[in-house]
C-alpha cells in the first residue's frame, strides 16, 4: 500500500534537486547548446542557399557564355562567307578582265593581221602587177619576134596568173 | 541461422557456468532460512534508509545514509543507529507479529519499521493497531536511498550536459565530437519530434529546456535503475514520489500556459448545445487532472513492473533452491533487462512526448 | 483474508492486462498495416502509434494500481 503513497521527504528533496538541476541545465547547458545548434542548422542553410544561388549565377553565366560564343561564331561564318565571296568576286572579276584584255588582244591581233595581210596583198597585188608588167615587157621584148611564140607564151603566163 | 542457433547455445552454457558461481552463496544462504519472495523483491522496490551492497539483508554490507529529521529543532544521525540497533517483535493480533528495529544512541526514543520511522511512546514500544503502527512519525527528510540516487543521477546530467555545453562554447558551431556528437541528436530529435511536432511553431521555443530537462532526468535515473550495483539500482523513476513531481511540473507547465483558448474550450465547448456545454465543465476540468495523473501512473508502473519481472526471474533459483536453475533465469533475466533499456529511453520519451501535447493544447490558437 | 483480497487483485490486474494487450495488439497491427500501404508515412504512423498506445496503457495501469491498492501489500 506504501508503494503508491507518496512520500513527504523524498517529494520535498525531488522538488528541490529537480528545480535546481533544471535552472543550472536550462542556464548553462541547454542554451549554449540549442544556440550552437541554432547557429550551426542556420550556417548550414545559408551555406545551402549560398551554393543554389551560385548554381543559379554559374548557369546564367555560362548561358550568357553560350550565347557570345554562338555570337562569335555566327560573326565568323559571316565574316567567312563574306571573305569567300568577296574571294570568288575578285577572281570572277579577275577572270572577266583578263578574258576581256584576251579577247581584246585577240581583237585587236586579229585587225593587225588583217590590215597586215590586207597591206600584204596589196603589196603582193602591186608586187604581182609590177611582176606581170616586167614579164610582160621581157615577153614583149623577147617574144615579139613570132607570132606564135607570142601567143603561147601569152597563154601560158596567163594561165600562170591565173593558178597563182 | 544455424550458426546464430549454435552460438546461443554456447552462450547460455556459458551464462550458466557463470551464474553457478555468482549464485552459489547465495542459494546456500537461502537455503537455511526460508525465502521470501515478495517481501525480498518489495524491499528492493520501495526506498530504505541503508544503501545495501552485498551480503545478506542483514548484516551483509551496506552505506548507511544519513537520518534527517525534523522533530522539535533537525536531528541528523547516521542510519546505522537503526539498523545496528535494538530489534524488537511485538505480537499483534491473529497470531501476527511484527519486527521493528528501536534506534540507539542519537536515534534513540525513534524505532523504524517498514523503512518508516516513529517516534517511541511513553512505555517505550511501537504500539500497533491493525497492521500499522499508531505511534506519531517526526518529519523524516532523510537522505534515503532514492534521495541519494536522485542526487547522484542529477548531478551526473548535470556533468554530461556541462561537458557537451562546455564543448560547444570552446569550439562555437562546428561539428559535435565525442559526448557532444552522441548527445546531439537526441538532443535536436527532443526539440524537433517532441516540441516542434506537438506545439506551435511561434511557441515551443519556450518549452524546449523544459522538455530536455525531463527527458534526460527521466532517461538517465531509468538507466541508472537498471545498473544492479551501486550507484545504480535505485528504484528512483519507478517511485510514485518522483513520478507525481514531475507529472505535477507537467500539469503545472500546462495550466499555466493555457490560453484563452484553452480555457474557453474547458469552461465553454464551442459547437454542442448548452446543456452539454455545462455537463462537459465537470468532465473538462477532471480530464486537466487525469492527464497528468496517467503520466505519473505510467512511469511508474513501468519501471516498478520492470523491476519486479527482473528480481523475479533472478528469485526462481531461490524459490526452487537450485542452482541449475540458472540456466533458465539469467538468460530470461538478461532479456527481459535487454528490454528494460529500451523501455527506459521509450519512458523517457513518451513523458516528453505526451508533456509537450499537453502543452501544445494549451497553448493551441483557435482555427475555425 | 489477506490473501483471498490479493487473489481477487490478481485476477483484476489480469483483465486490465488482457484488455491493453487486445487494444495495443490491435493498434500495433494497424500501424504496421498502414505503414505496409504507405511506407513513407512510417514515422508519422509509428509517433501516433506510440502515444495512442501509450494512452491505452495508462488506462490498463490504472486498472493494475487498483489491483495494488486491493492488494493491500
Amino acid at each position: 500500500m506504501d508503494l503508491i503513497l507518496p512520500d513527504f521527504g523524498l517529494l520535498v528533496w525531488t522538488g528541490l534537486v529537480f528545480c535546481l538541476l533544471m535552472f543550472l541545465l536550462a542556464k548553462f547547458a541547454w542554451k549554449p547548446i540549442l544556440n550552437a545548434v541554432n547557429t550551426r542548422e542556420q550556417k548550414i542553410s545559408e551555406a545551402l542557399e549560398l551554393a543554389e544561388k551560385t548554381k543559379i549565377e554559374m548557369q546564367a553565366l555560362k548561358a550568357e557564355n553560350d550565347q557570345i560564343l554562338k555570337e562569335a561564331r555566327a560573326e565568323r561564318d559571316q565574316i567567312l562567307k563574306e571573305a569567300k565571296e568577296a574571294a570568288n568576286g575578285m577572281v570572277e572579276d579577275a577572270k572577266g578582265k583578263a578574258k576581256d584584255e584576251a579577247a581584246k588582244i585577240v581583237e585587236s591581233a586579229r585587225l593587225t593581221i588583217n590590215s597586215e595581210k590586207a597591206a600584204a596583198m596589196a603589196e603582193l597585188k602591186n608586187h604581182v602587177a609590177s611582176l606581170s608588167l616586167e614579164i610582160a615587157e621581157k615577153v614583149v621584148r623577147q617574144e615579139l619576134t613570132s607570132d606564135d611564140k607570142q601567143k603561147a607564151l601569152a597563154t601560158q603566163l596567163a594561165g600562170e596568173i591565173k593558178m597563182n | 541461422m544455424q550458426q546464430a542457433g549454435k552460438f546461443s547455445s554456447l552462450l547460455q552454457i556459458i551464462v550458466f557456468a557463470l551464474s553457478f558461481f555468482v549464485f552459489q552463496p547465495f542459494a546456500k544462504a537461502s537455503e537455511e532460512e526460508n525465502f521470501n519472495v515478495g517481501e525480498m523483491i518489495m524491499h528492493h522496490i520501495k526506498d530504505a534508509h541503508e544503501w545495501h551492497i552485498a551480503g545478506p539483508e542483514h548484516g551483509g554490507t551496506s552505506i548507511y545514509l544519513p537520518v534527517i529529521l525534523h522533530d522539535n529543532g533537525f536531528k541528523v544521525f547516521s542510519s546505522k543507529y537503526f539498523y545496528h540497533g535494538k530489534e524488537v517483535e511485538v505480537a499483534g493480533k491473529d497470531s501476527l507479529s511484527f519486527h521493528y528495529m528501536e534506534g540507539v544512541g542519537p536515534a534513540k526514543g525513534y524505532a523504524l519499521f517498514h523503512e518508516e520511522i516513529y517516534k517511541l511512546n511513553n512505555n517505550g514500544e511501537l504500539h500497533f493497531v491493525g497492521e500499522h503502527p499508531h505511534n506519531a512519525s517526526p518529519t523524516d527528510l532523510s537522505i534515503t536511498k532514492n534521495v541519494a540516487s536522485l542526487l547522484f543521477g542529477s548531478f551526473l546530467i548535470l556533468i554530461i550536459m556541462l561537458t557537451v555545453a562546455g564543448f560547444y562554447r570552446k569550439n562555437g558551431a562546428v561539428a559535435p565530437k565525442g559526448m557532444a556528437k552522441f548527445l546531439e541528436p537526441i538532443i535536436v530529435m527532443v526539440r524537433d519530434d517532441i516540441a516542434k511536432a506537438n506545439i506551435d511553431k511561434h511557441k515551443y521555443h519556450k518549452y524546449v529546456p523544459y522538455l530536455l530537462t525531463i527527458f534526460f532526468f527521466i532517461w538517465i535515473n531509468n538507466m541508472l535503475g537498471l545498473i544492479p550495483i551501486i550507484p545504480g539500482g535505485a528504484n528512483l523513476t519507478g517511485n510514485i514520489t518522483i513520478t507525481l513531481f514531475l507529472a505535477f511540473c507537467t500539469l503545472l507547465v500546462t495550466v499555466f500556459s493555457g490560453n484563452k483558448n484553452y480555457w474557453g474550450h474547458i469552461f465553454w465547448m464551442p459547437g454542442i448545445p448548452v446543456p452539454m456545454k455545462i455537463f462537459m465543465i465537470p468532465i473538462e476540468l477532471i480530464g486537466i487532472l487525469t492527464k497528468p495523473f496517467a503520466l505519473m501512473i505510467r512511469l511508474f508502473a513501468n519501471i516498478t513492473a520492470g523491476h519486479i519481472i527482473v528480481l523475479a526471474l533472478i528469485s526462481i533459483i531461490f524459490i526452487n533452491k537450485n542452482i541449475a536453475w540458472a540456466g533458465l533465469s539469467v538468460p530470461m533475466a538478461l532479456f527481459i533487462s535487454v528490454l528494460e533499456i529500451l523501455v527506459a529511453f521509450l519512458q523517457g520519451f513518451l513523458f516528453a512526448m505526451l508533456s509537450a501535447l499537453f502543452i501544445g493544447a494549451a497553448v493551441e490558437e483557435a482555427h475555425h | 483474508m489477506t490473501g483471498m483480497f490479493g487473489s481477487i487483485a490478481a485476477i483484476g490486474a489480469g483483465l486490465a492486462v488482457l484488455g491493453a494487450g487486445l487494444g495495443i495488439g490491435r493498434i500495433g497491427g494497424s500501424a504496421v498495416e498502414g505503414i505496409a500501404r504507405n511506407p513513407e508515412a512510417a514515422g508519422k504512423i509509428q509517433t501516433a502509434m506510440i502515444i495512442a498506445a501509450a494512452l491505452i496503457e495508462g488506462v490498463a495501469l490504472f486498472g493494475v494500481v487498483v489491483g495494488l491498492l486491493g492488494a493491500k501489500a
